[in-house]
C-alpha cells in the first residue's frame, strides 16, 4: 500500500481535486453571478444535467466534444431561461420553480437518454477532450502536472472565473448586477431594467452551470447516466454561501470541497476493508460542516429571491 | 370572464396534469409507440385492476407520507427537501429495532419499530431545523446535502455491520416475519401503512382548519414578526413541524421495510422523498388532497410498469411525466400567484430570517 | 421658450376604483422652488410617480420646456432631465457613494472607471457644499448624509429638475435650515426644484409657488407672495379650522410604567438605548419625540417584550416585568402595544380580521378549546369589536389586507383595548392615515388616559405630540435627552434636543 504522503501521492490527490472541483465550480460561479442579480438558484442542480445531457447528446450526433460543449450550453440556457421567465416575470416562488426544474429535468434526462442513447447508454464511449501539457511548466514537481496538464475545460473554468470576476467589479453592467442583487428599486430609479438584468445573469449561469455537467461528460466518464450531476449543484451552492457571493471566494470554496472528494477517494483505496460507502458522505459532510462552521454570518445579497414589481410599493 | 378565470384557476392542479400528459404523449411518439394505447394501458394497470391498483397502493404509501413531510413545514414557509434522508434513517433505525431487540409479541414489537422509525425520521430532520433556528442557515441547503449524507451511511450500515452474511449486495437480513405489517387487499402486496399515511393526511387536515396549532404555524409563515407579537414561538415552530415532517417522512421508510421489501436494502427509497414535493404541489399543499396526489403519482408510477410489459415502452416515461407535471404546476402559480396557500406561506421568508435573527437574542420567549 | 420649465396638463391616474389624480395641472417656472402641497393621500406622490415613468397616467401630456415629451420609464425622466430623491432613498447601502452615483449612467463604456468618476464627484460635491465623501460606504452614513448623496446623484447625471419628495421627514429641524440653503444654492445654479410636502412652514420658508392638492384635485395654485399660512391651510384640509385635540384638565395617579436605566441592543447589535429612566404615571401620556430611529422602535419593543433589555429594570405597577414574556405581558401585566409597522408587526394581513382581531389571545376561551378553534366565539367577538371601534368592513371574514390604513389601525387599537390595558404604547399611530382617522386615533388613546392609563406616545410628528401629550422626552441616539412639559414644549425646544443639544 501506497503512503499517503509520498510526493506522487500528493501530486495525484491535489490533481484529483482540481478535476473534481471543476464542475462545482461552473455551477458556483453560476449560483454568484444569479444570486447577486437576486434570483436563487437551487435550479443548479437541474441545470448541471441538462448541461450534461447536452454535452453527450452533441458529442454523441456530431461525433465532437466541441459542439457538445456548445448543445450543452444551450440546454443550460434553456433551463435557465425557464427560472428566468418563471421567476422574474411571473412571480413564481424561485425556489418552488428551482425545485420544479431540477425534478423536471431528472425526468426528462433519464427518458430522452434511453430514446438517443438506447441500449448502448452505459458503454458508449464519446469523444471528449484530452489533457495535454504546457511545454516545460508541466514538468515543474507538483505544481506542474497539477496546473499544466489538465485539459481545455479545466483552462477555461479558470477564464471564467476571472470573467466573472471582472464583470461583477469591473464593469458597468457588473455594478448594476450587484445593485439589483441588493436593492432592485434603486437600479429601476436609476433608469436600468431589473428584468433584464435577471434575465441575462440567470441565463448565462444557465451556460455556466452547464459547463460543470459537459465537463463530466466530455473530460470525466465520456458517456450520459442519469442523475449523474449527483447533488453536485447543491453543494456549489453551499460554496457559494462560503465564498460569500464572491466568484473567487467560490472557487477557493469549490476546491476545498474537491480536494475533501479526492482525498475520500482516495482513502477509499487506501483502507479497503472500511465499505467504500462510509467515505461517500464526506463531501456531503464536509459541506454541511463548512456552513456550519462559518466565522460570522455570512449576508446573502438582500433581495435574493424576491419577485420586484414596481407598483407593490 | 372572472368567474371562468376563478374555476380555472382551482383546477390548476388538473390542467398542469392535462398538459403534463400532453406534452407526454408526445414523448411517447417519440418512443415510437401510441400514447392512446399507452395511457390506456397505464391507467387501466394502475386503478382498474385488482393487482395493478395494490401496486399503485405500495408506492402510494411512502408518496403520501413524503408529501405530508414537506406540506407540513411548508406552512411556516420552511422547505423540507429532505424527506429522501429522513426516509433512509426511519427504515434503518425500524430495521435495527425489528432485529436486534429481543422478540416481542407481534403487535407490540411493530408498534416499537414503527415509533423507532419515526424518531429516526424526526432526528434526522431536528439537524435542518436546529440550524436554521439558531444559526439561520439556510435549510434547503442542508436537507439536500443531508440527504446524500443518509443514503450513503445507510449503504454503508448494509454493506458492512448490518449486512446479510453472504449477500451477493448490500442489503440486511429479513425482519421476523411477525413484523411483517397486515395486508389490506387480500392476496396483494397493499399494506397497512397507507392507512396510516391516509390517517395523518386527515388529521393534519383538520389541524389547518380548526386547530390552534395550525393557525400558529400558519401565522409563523405568514408574519413571523406578528408572530412573535402574539407571543408565538417562532424557533419552537421551526423545531416541531421539522420533527413532525420528519417523522411522517421516517414512518415512509419504516413502512417500505415493514410492509414492503422486509429488509433493509441499500438505495432502495429510488427518490420517493422528492416525489414528495411533486406530490405536496400538486395537492397545493392542502394535506387532504395529497392523498389524492399521492394516488394519482403511484398509479403513474405503477402503470409505467404495466405499460413497460405490455408495450415495451421505457418507465422512465412517467419520470418524465412526472417532471413535466411540477413544471405545468410551477407554471400554473404564475396566475394569481398570492392569493394561493403556497404563496402566503414562502413569501415571506426574509422575514423569517429576520424574526428568526431578533428571536436569538430574545431568550425568553 | 416656453415660460414653464415643466408643465404638466390634465395628468389622471386610477388605481382600480380609486381615483389618485384627477385631471391634474401643475406648471413650473424655470428656476424656481415649486411646492407641491397636500395631505396624506392628497395624490402628490401618484403624481410624482408619472412624472418619474413609474406610473403611466390614464390621461393628460408633459411638456418639457414646451415640448411634449413621453415618459413611459425612469430611464426616459432622466433622459429629459428630471430626477427624484424618494421619500425611501434609492441607495444600495452595500455600495459606495461613487458606486451609487455612477449606478445606470449611460456613456461609461465597457470599464467602470471609478477613480475618475470619484475625483469628478468630489469636485462637485464642494462646488456646492455637500460635503459628502465620494469613497465612503452608502450604509455607514447618516440619514442626512444619505439625502446629500441621492441628490449630488441628480445633478450628477445633469437632472435639471428635481423633485424631492418629504424631504424634510428625515431631518431633524435644526437640520432643515441648512438643507434650505442647499436647495437655495441649486436654484441659483439654475436647477428647477419641485418640494413635495405637507407642511405649510416649509412652503413659506423655500417656496417661490405653491401647488395644492386635496382628494386628487388640484385645489388652488399660486405664488407664495399671494398667499399666507391660514388661508394656505384652508385649502388643503378642506374645512375651515386645523383639527385640535381637547384636552381636558384632570390629575394623574401613582407612577404605573417605570423604567430604570434600560439598555438594550438594536437588530444588528449595536446598542440602541442607553440607560434610559422615565416614569409614567397612571393617566398620563408620556411623548418620546426624536427625529426617526434614534431608538424609538427599540423602546417600543422593550416595553412590549418584544426585544430583551441588556441591562435596567421595567416595572408595571410594583412588578418587575423585565423577564416577562411577550403574553405575559399583554396578558397578565396589561401592557398593550400599537406598533409602528402595521404590516410587519401588528398584523397578519393573509388573515381574516377576525382571526387578527384574537391574535394576542387566541388560544384562551372562548376562541379556543381543547386545542380548536370556536369560530363563532370568534366572529361574534370579532363583530362586537368592529361595531364598537366603527371599523368599516363587508365581513369579519374578510382579510385584513383588504381594509384601508385607517380601518387597519382600528383594528389593532380595538385587539390592543379590549382587555383593559394599565399600559398602552403607541408607536407612530396617524403614520400614513387620513385626517379623520388621525382624529380618531387620538381621542382613543386620550380616552384612555381619562380611564387612568399610563400611555407612552412615540411619534416623529411634533406637532401631534405637542397635541396630546402631557409631558415629552427626546430621544438622542438611544439616550433620553430631557423631559419638558407639554406648556413648556416648543417646537424650537424639542427640536435643538432633537440634534443631541442638552438644554
Amino acid at each position: 500500500m501506497e503512503s499517503l504522503f509520498s510526493l506522487q501521492a500528493i501530486t495525484e490527490i491535489l490533481s484529483t481535486s482540481l478535476r473534481l472541483s471543476v464542475p462545482l465550480v461552473f455551477a458556483a460561479l453560476a449560483g454568484v453571478l444569479s444570486e447577486r442579480s437576486g434570483v436563487f438558484n437551487i435550479a443548479l442542480e437541474g441545470k448541471i444535467l441538462a448541461g450534461a445531457f447536452g454535452a453527450a447528446f452533441g458529442a454523441f450526433l456530431m461525433e465532437d466534444p466541441y459542439s457538445g460543449l456548445v448543445v450543452g450550453m444551450l440546454f443550460g440556457m434553456m433551463a435557465g431561461s425557464i427560472l428566468a421567465v418563471l421567476g422574474v416575470t411571473f412571480g413564481v416562488n424561485q425556489i418552488v420553480t428551482g425545485i420544479a426544474i431540477n425534478i423536471f429535468v431528472l425526468g426528462i434526462t433519464a427518458f430522452l437518454s434511453r430514446i438517443v442513447f438506447g441500449a448502448q447508454a452505459n458503454t458508449l464511449r464519446l469523444p471528449g477532450f484530452k489533457a495535454f501539457d504546457f511545454p516545460g511548466l508541466s514538468s515543474i514537481p507538483v505544481v506542474g502536472p497539477v496546473l499544466f496538464g489538465q485539459d481545455l475545460m479545466v483552462y477555461l473554468m479558470f477564464i471564467c472565473v476571472g470573467a466573472v470576476f471582472l464583470f461583477l467589479y469591473r464593469t458597468p453592467w457588473g455594478l448594476a448586477v450587484r445593485a439589483v442583487g441588493e436593492n432592485p428599486s434603486a437600479v429601476d430609479s436609476a433608469g436600468l431594467s431589473v428584468t433584464k438584468l435577471r434575465y441575462g445573469c440567470v441565463i448565462a449561469a444557465g451556460a455556466l452551470a452547464a459547463l460543470g455537467g459537459c465537463y463530466l461528460v466530455l473530460s470525466q466518464v465520456f458517456l450520459f447516466s442519469e442523475h449523474m450531476s449527483a447533488g453536485k449543484g447543491f453543494i456549489a451552492l453551499a460554496a457559494v454561501i462560503l465564498g460569500r457571493w464572491n466568484p473567487v471566494g467560490a472557487l477557493c470554496a469549490c476546491l476545498l470541497f474537491g480536494f475533501f472528494d479526492a482525498l475520500q477517494l482516495r482513502l477509499q483505496f487506501n483502507y479497503q476493508d472500511v465499505p467504500h460507502q462510509f467515505f461517500l458522505m464526506l463531501p456531503y459532510l464536509i459541506s454541511i460542516l463548512a456552513l456550519v462552521g462559518l466565522v460570522g454570518k455570512p449576508r446573502p445579497p438582500a433581495a435574493v429571491g424576491r419577485h420586484y414589481r414596481r407598483e407593490a410599493k | 370572464m372572472q368567474r371562468l378565470y376563478r374555476i380555472l384557476f382551482h383546477l390548476r392542479s388538473v390542467l398542469a396534469i392535462v398538459a403534463a400528459l400532453a406534452v407526454g404523449s408526445l414523448l411517447i411518439i417519440a418512443a415510437g409507440s401510441n400514447p392512446i394505447e399507452a395511457y390506456k394501458t397505464l391507467f387501466h394497470g394502475a386503478f382498474f385492476d385488482y393487482w395493478g391498483f395494490a401496486a399503485t397502493l405500495v408506492k402510494m404509501s411512502p408518496l403520501l407520507l413524503a408529501g405530508l413531510a414537506v406540506v407540513l413545514p411548508l406552512r411556516a414557509g420552511l422547505f423540507n427537501i429532505g424527506a429522501e434522508g429522513q426516509i433512509y434513517i426511519g427504515a434503518l433505525f425500524a430495521t435495527i429495532a425489528a432485529l436486534y431487540l429481543p422478540v416481542l409479541p407481534g403487535p407490540v414489537h411493530i408498534l416499537i419499530c414503527t415509533l423507532a422509525g419515526a424518531l429516526g425520521g424526526a432526528l434526522w430532520a431536528l439537524i435542518p431545523a436546529l440550524l436554521k433556528a439558531y444559526q439561520g442557515i439556510n435549510e434547503i441547503i442542508v436537507t439536500l446535502l443531508l440527504n446524500f449524507v443518509a443514503l450513503h451511511f445507510v449503504s454503508f450500515m448494509v454493506s458492512g455491520p448490518m449486512i446479510e452474511p453472504g449477500a451477493p449486495y448490500p442489503y440486511s437480513p429479513e425482519i421476523p416475519d411477525s413484523l411483517f405489517l397486515p395486508h389490506i387487499l387480500p392476496c396483494s402486496d397493499a399494506h397497512f401503512g397507507v392507512l396510516v399515511g391516509i390517517v395523518i393526511a386527515i388529521g393534519m387536515y383538520i389541524v389547518f382548519r380548526r386547530g390552534v396549532s395550525g393557525f400558529t404555524l400558519a401565522t409563523v409563515g405568514r408574519n413571523p414578526e406578528a408572530a412573535r407579537y402574539a407571543g408565538i414561538s417562532v424557533k419552537r415552530h421551526i423545531i416541531v413541524s421539522f420533527m413532525i415532517a420528519g417523522a411522517c417522512a421516517g414512518l415512509a421508510g419504516t413502512f417500505e421495510v415493514l410492509g414492503h421489501r422486509y429488509r433493509l436494502f441499500h438505495a432502495f427509497s429510488q427518490g420517493y422523498g422528492y416525489d414528495g414535493i411533486v406530490v405536496a404541489f400538486l395537492a397545493g399543499l392542502n394535506p387532504f388532497l395529497a392523498i389524492l396526489s399521492s394516488m394519482f403519482i403511484g398509479g403513474l408510477r405503477s402503470g409505467a410498469n404495466m405499460m413497460q410489459r405490455a408495450m415495451g415502452i421505457e418507465t422512465t416515461v412517467v419520470e418524465a411525466i412526472q417532471g413535466l407535471v411540477i413544471l405545468f404546476v410551477a407554471m400554473s402559480l404564475a396566475f394569481r400567484y398570492r392569493a394561493t396557500a403556497i404563496g402566503q406561506a414562502i413569501t415571506r421568508r426574509k422575514e423569517l430570517e429576520q424574526a428568526l435573527d431578533e428571536q436569538t437574542r430574545d431568550k425568553k420567549t | 421658450m416656453s415660460a414653464y420649465k415643466l408643465s404638466l396638463e390634465g395628468i389622471s391616474k386610477s388605481f382600480g376604483a380609486v381615483t389618485a389624480n384627477d385631471r391634474v395641472t401643475l406648471r413650473v417656472r424655470p428656476g424656481t422652488v415649486h411646492a407641491v402641497l397636500g395631505e396624506n393621500g392628497a395624490g402628490k406622490s401618484t403624481l410624482m410617480n408619472v412624472l418619474y415613468g413609474l406610473y403611466r397616467p390614464d390621461e393628460g401630456r408633459i411638456l418639457i420646456d414646451g415640448r411634449d415629451v413621453v415618459i413611459d420609464s425612469p430611464r426616459a425622466a432622466l433622459a429629459a432631465g428630471i430626477g427624484m430623491v424618494h421619500q425611501h432613498f434609492m441607495l444600495v447601502g452595500q455600495l459606495t457613494v461613487t458606486e451609487n452615483i455612477v449606478l445606470g449612467m449611460k456613456g461609461q463604456g465597457l470599464k467602470l472607471d471609478l477613480a475618475s468618476h470619484r475625483r469628478k464627484i468630489a469636485k462637485l460635491s464642494q462646488s456646492f457644499g455637500f460635503e459628502i465623501d465620494p469613497t465612503a460606504d452608502v450604509m455607514k452614513l447618516p440619514i442626512g448624509m444619505q439625502q446629500r448623496v441621492e441628490i449630488l446623484k441628480l445633478i450628477y447625471q445633469n437632472a435639471e429638475i428635481l423633485i424631492l419628495d418629504e424631504p424634510t421627514s428625515v431631518l431633524t429641524p435644526n437640520e432643515t435650515g441648512p438643507f434650505f440653503e442647499l436647495l437655495e444654492r441649486l436654484k441659483s445654479a439654475g436647477k428647477t426644484i419641485l418640494f413635495i410636502t405637507h407642511k405649510l412652514e416649509e412652503v413659506m420658508a423655500i417656496a417661490d409657488d405653491v401647488t395644492v392638492m386635496q382628494g386628487g384635485k388640484v385645489k388652488a395654485s399660486l405664488a407664495k407672495s399671494e398667499t399666507d399660512p391660514a388661508s394656505l391651510a384652508r385649502t388643503m384640509v378642506g374645512r375651515d379650522v386645523l383639527f385640535q385635540v381637547k384636552r381636558s384638565a384632570h390629575s394623574t395617579g401613582e407612577p404605573v410604567l417605570r423604567l430604570a436605566d434600560v439598555s438594550a441592543n438594536n437588530a444588528r447589535g449595536l446598542k440602541a438605548l442607553d440607560r434610559v429612566t422615565f416614569e409614567i404615571r397612571a393617566g398620563e401620556v408620556f411623548g418620546i419625540a426624536g427625529v426617526d430611529g434614534n431608538g424609538q422602535a427599540e423602546l417600543a419593543e422593550v416595553i412590549s417584550g418584544l426585544r430583551p433589555v441588556e441591562s435596567g429594570r421595567i416595572h408595571v405597577s410594583d412588578t418587575d416585568v423585565t423577564q416577562a414574556s411577550i403574553s405575559d405581558r399583554a396578558r397578565r401585566f396589561g401592557v398593550a402595544y400599537v406598533p409602528e409597522d402595521r404590516h410587519r408587526d401588528g398584523l397578519v394581513l393573509d388573515e381574516s380580521v377576525a382571526q387578527n382581531m384574537i391574535l394576542r389571545t387566541y388560544n384562551r376561551r372562548p376562541f379556543a378549546r381543547f386545542g380548536f378553534f370556536d369560530r363563532s366565539a370568534i366572529r361574534d367577538h370579532a363583530e362586537r369589536l368592529a361595531s364598537a371601534f366603527a371599523v368599516r368592513l363587508q365581513s369579519v371574514d374578510q382579510e385584513v389586507r383588504y381594509l384601508s390604513g385607517g380601518n387597519q389601525q382600528k383594528v389593532i387599537l380595538a385587539r390592543e383595548l379590549e382587555g383593559a390595558p394599565r399600559v398602552l404604547v403607541v408607536a407612530q399611530p396617524t403614520k400614513g392615515l387620513d385626517v379623520g382617522a388621525i382624529e380618531f386615533v387620538q381621542q382613543q388613546i386620550l380616552a384612555q388616559r381619562d380611564r387612568g392609563v399610563a400611555v407612552l406616545y412615540i411619534s416623529t410628528e411634533l406637532e401631534h405630540l405637542l397635541d396630546v401629550c402631557d409631558r415629552v422626552g427626546v430621544l438622542f441616539r438611544g439616550k433620553l435627552m430631557d423631559t419638558i412639559g407639554s406648556d413648556d414644549a416648543t417646537p424650537e425646544r424639542v427640536g435643538l434636543l432633537m440634534a443631541g443639544v442638552a438644554a
